[in-house]
């Protein structure tokens, strides 16, 4: 009996120190970039590291402005979502509701393989075939550009979006539907006036997961957005936060203001994921209400 | 019936696992041979025959440190420089390291012209730079071991054949911006390079005389990636280490001059620049640091600056 509730103690703190290993990592992780990250925009300036729209860490006087890269970050993710949300919403709408159970078992391995696929098999793929396509396609000197990333981000998110918010039009309760049929409405005004605003916070936290993947995306990028710290354009080289740290972050020297604001726009990036994590859990929350 | 599942249970543990066995088996089974020989990158015997006189000396180095015998060797060598010669130095560290375990090399990168003056200074053993000495710089010795050729590449398809050092300077700084003006067909040209802080791209950009000027459609983060976008795009024009080239883009000649190691090592190629090891004129080096430097402009180590992407004096 004795030995029993040892155990159980036991086994109780070993519970304990793995769930702290997260705390740990987190609050550990947090600290050091806030602490790494501050110096260089104190040096440089929150106003002219932010808002500064040109990034030119190795001239002789070196400009450490940020803008392109935020910019670039936002328009690649809004972008991406205009296009893998209503193709993911969409198929999310077929998985759960259109297709024969057969169909959807396909589908839905096929949405599970793409999740599974490594970001550097996507970047690969993009470089060989999308770019040189975007090139020719649109008549440009040069393929690698924001619309590729966008097109590459857009298929990347769409494994997320699909498999959560078709969990979200799985969990609507049947009555609904069976409320909506029953006044006469089509099945297509059922999913679209009933199923999908039923459903709306779980497809929202999808979306938003979607937008969390995009944005922490480097290596696809960097191999098809061509990583040259313009102001974005559409079809001109542009650099992501991501990338822009993976790029300088073997040549900065050590305690060098290069690379302290690599670290500030890694906090940069990580605020953008906190907010992001942060709308996430709202919605979630909201779901869990009703 | 719970018997029953848990049996499945097992047979598919088991079915999994043999799976997993004949993939390991599989993929064993064809590369077994050659990389038993090839795992240990020192143990160069049966990797190609030509090499096997040249990898015995370094077996038993009484060439290297004449006075000491080596493997008593310890303490550090500092040495400081140039950024560009990091990866040939970190490869000559690495492979002097494999025999001379007690010693240490720092490498600190604040630039060529900081690293010769730190030499000349006396606060680091060895000096880096990735120019030569000017002639401002006196009382110092320049030990060349490597030298360092880029190539410029075009596409396949391009019909450029050749560039001057001024054509090569106007494309990347967007005066020339269509191929029709340096004998090319009609289009459009894609300035493909390096990201920032990387030595070829310094090197380049030192060299052309276009420091902080490119206004680049591309900046690849190794030299495999540039060499790619260059394959991919018609209108390409980048530039790469030698070593790492292969027909899969096309040289263009330099002042008429093509980019091969023989008209690195004789100079002729216009788009070069030496690794040099800075020392104080007359002043002794350490044992360690000597043995280092002797170790580093020995022919055995020729391969070691050749897989680094340069090629070695004669």
């Amino acid at each position: 009996m004795k030995a029993k509730a040892a155990v159980e103690r036991i086994m109780g703190s070993v519970f304990f120190v793995c769930g702290m290993v997260t705390i740990v990592a987190v609050l550990g992780i947090t600290a050091y970039l806030i602490i790494s990250g501050i110096p260089a925009i104190r040096e440089i300036g929150l106003v002219d590291f932010l808002f500064g729209q040109v990034w030119q860490s190795t001239a002789s006087e070196p400009l450490f402005g940020i803008m392109p890269f935020i910019l670039t970050s936002v328009y690649g993710t809004l972008g991406a979502c205009l296009i893998g949300v209503p193709v993911g919403l969409m198929t999310a709408v077929f998985l759960a509701k259109v297709a024969s159970p057969k169909v959807a078992a396909v589908v839905n391995t096929a949405v599970e393989l793409l999740a599974g696929i490594p970001s550097v098999v996507y970047g690969l793929i993009g470089m060989i075939v999308l770019v040189p396509a975007v090139m020719r396609f649109f008549q440009l000197k040069n393929g690698t550009s924001l619309f590729a990333a966008i097109i590459v981000l857009a298929v990347m998110i769409l494994p997320s979006i699909i498999s959560v918010a078709r969990t979200a039009l799985v969990s609507v309760p049947g009555e609904y539907e069976e409320a909506s049929f029953a006044l006469g409405a089509t099945k297509m005004e059922t999913i679209f006036r009933v199923s999908i605003p039923a459903a709306k916070s779980g497809i929202a936290a999808g979306i938003v997961l979607g937008i969390g993947r995009a944005i922490g995306e480097a290596m696809a990028v960097m191999m098809v957005a061509g990583n040259v710290a313009n102001m974005p354009e559409l079809f001109k080289s542009v650099s992501f936060l991501t990338t822009a740290i993976t790029k300088e972050m073997a040549y900065a020297p050590t305690g060098s203001l290069r690379q302290q604001a690599l670290f500030s726009i890694a906090l940069v990036l990580y605020v953008f994921i906190m907010l992001i994590n942060t709308i996430l859990n709202a919605f979630l929350k909201r779901r869990e209400k009703p | 019936m719970k018997k029953l599942k848990q049996l499945k249970k097992l047979i598919g543990l088991v079915v999994i696992c043999l799976f997993a066995f004949s993939l390991f088996a599989g993929c064993g089974g064809g590369t077994t041979p050659p990389s038993a020989a090839a795992t240990t990158p020192t143990s160069t015997p049966e990797s190609t025959p030509e090499s096997t006189p040249e990898s015995t000396p370094e077996a038993t180095p009484d060439n290297p440190a004449t006075d000491d015998p080596p493997t008593e060797l310890s303490g550090t060598v500092s040495t400081s420089g140039s950024t560009s010669v990091d990866k040939v130095l970190n490869s000559l560290i690495e492979a002097f390291r494999a025999d001379h375990p007690g010693v240490v090399i720092t490498y600190e990168s604040p630039g060529s012209s900081a690293g010769i003056n730190d030499a000349a200074e006396g606060a680091v053993d060895i000096g880096l730079s990735s120019r030569a000495l000017k002639d401002s710089e006196t009382g110092l010795d320049a030990h060349v071991f490597a030298l360092d050729g880029i190539a410029i590449i075009v596409n396949n398809s391009s019909t450029v054949t050749d560039l001057t050092k001024e054509q090569i300077a106007g494309l990347y700084t967007g005066e020339i911006t269509n191929w029709k003006d340096v004998g090319g067909e009609d289009g459009p040209v894609a300035l493909v390079g390096r990201e920032p802080g990387s030595g070829t791209r310094d090197g380049f950009e030192d060299i052309i005389g276009v420091k902080e000027k490119c206004l680049y459609d591309q900046e690849q983060t190794s030299t495999g990636a540039v060499i790619t976008a260059v394959e991919a795009n018609p209108n390409a024009i980048g530039y790469a280490s030698l070593s790492a080239l292969k027909d899969t883009v096309k040289k263009v000649t330099v002042n008429g001059v093509a980019c091969t190691e023989e008209t690195v090592l004789d100079g002729s190629y216009a788009v070069q620049r030496p690794f040099v090891f800075v020392t104080i004129t007359g002043k002794e080096l350490s044992a360690e640091a000597k043995a280092f430097l002797e170790f580093s402009m020995s022919p055995e180590v020729a391969e070691i600056i050749a897989n680094a992407g340069a090629v070695q004096p004669r």
